[in-house]
């Protein structure tokens, strides 16, 4: 799944820091009905995590009503230099992950 | 004046007012939401700010921002943070897990919504108190609904 997620790369200690994500995804909601009248299978990005460090910083739990192509915008304070690990999990159980470094100085 | 005209201005003026009296009560069905997603507890109104255009073109996707008044300290916290769309087939939209490592109170998101509505935010707070915003959202374009 492809996905774009933007942290920046340095702060300050103590900074609140804006972590946007964009990721392709159908967000099917299972009310849609193909070419031939058939009802798609929901099929929606259902749990994403931020883990800073080790540590769960951020979960968002989605259902249908979430837009197709996800996108999210949430906030961390940053207190150490280290890596941020985002995964997510689709209903159809394909996974996607991605990875950004920070430099925390001061 | 005779009585029966007394009565009737009487009642006339009681319908002007009951459009205002049925928004301050809530709805069944959101009740019933607001209970099962606060466990029983009661969702009192404010410190939830839901930003969102009036009028949304497309239902399919509709940006939405919710800041919540909070210190986000690890003694006083938002540690819930669920959007509700009480017209959307399935309700709850989304439900993100905040915490201190947060530092703001803030998402963004885009979201569905099917029908003209009150979009809700409710957050839960490390007291245990539970607090709801909303904001009326005006779609042109329906979700969900297609086919």
């Amino acid at each position: 799944m492809l996905a774009r997620i933007q942290v920046p790369a340095q702060a300050r200690r103590g900074d609140i820091i804006v972590i946007r994500i964009a990721i392709q995804h159908p967000m099917e909601t299972g009310y849609r009905p193909d070419n031939f009248g058939r009802r798609i299978a929901k099929n929606v990005i259902n749990t994403l995590t931020c883990r800073y460090n080790g540590i769960e910083v951020f979960r968002a739990e989605m259902g249908s009503g979430v837009s197709a192509n996800p996108q999210l915008q949430f906030h961390v304070r940053a207190d150490s230099s280290g890596e941020f690990v985002f995964d997510w999990v689709d209903d159809s159980g394909q996974r996607g992950n991605e990875r950004a470094p920070i430099a925390v100085t001061g | 004046m005779s009585a029966d005209r007394r009565r009737f201005l009487i009642s006339c003026s009681v319908l002007a007012f009951a459009p205002a009296l049925g928004h301050a009560q809530q709805n069944p069905q959101r009740e019933a939401l607001l209970r099962e997603l606060s466990r029983g507890a009661p969702v009192r109104v404010g410190r939830v700010v839901v930003d969102t255009p009036t009028l949304a073109d497309n239902g399919h996707s509709v940006p939405l921002r919710i800041a919540v008044d909070s210190p986000m300290t690890a003694a006083d916290h938002v540690r819930r943070i669920t959007i509700l769309a009480e017209r959307n087939p399935r309700p709850v939209v989304a439900s993100y897990s905040l915490g201190p490592h947060s530092g703001r109170a803030e998402i963004a998101t885009r979201i569905r919504v099917a029908d003209i509505q009150d979009v809700i935010a409710v957050a839960e707070c490390s007291d245990g108190s539970f607090w709801m915003g909303s904001a009326h959202v005006i779609v042109t374009e329906l979700a969900c609904l297609e086919g």
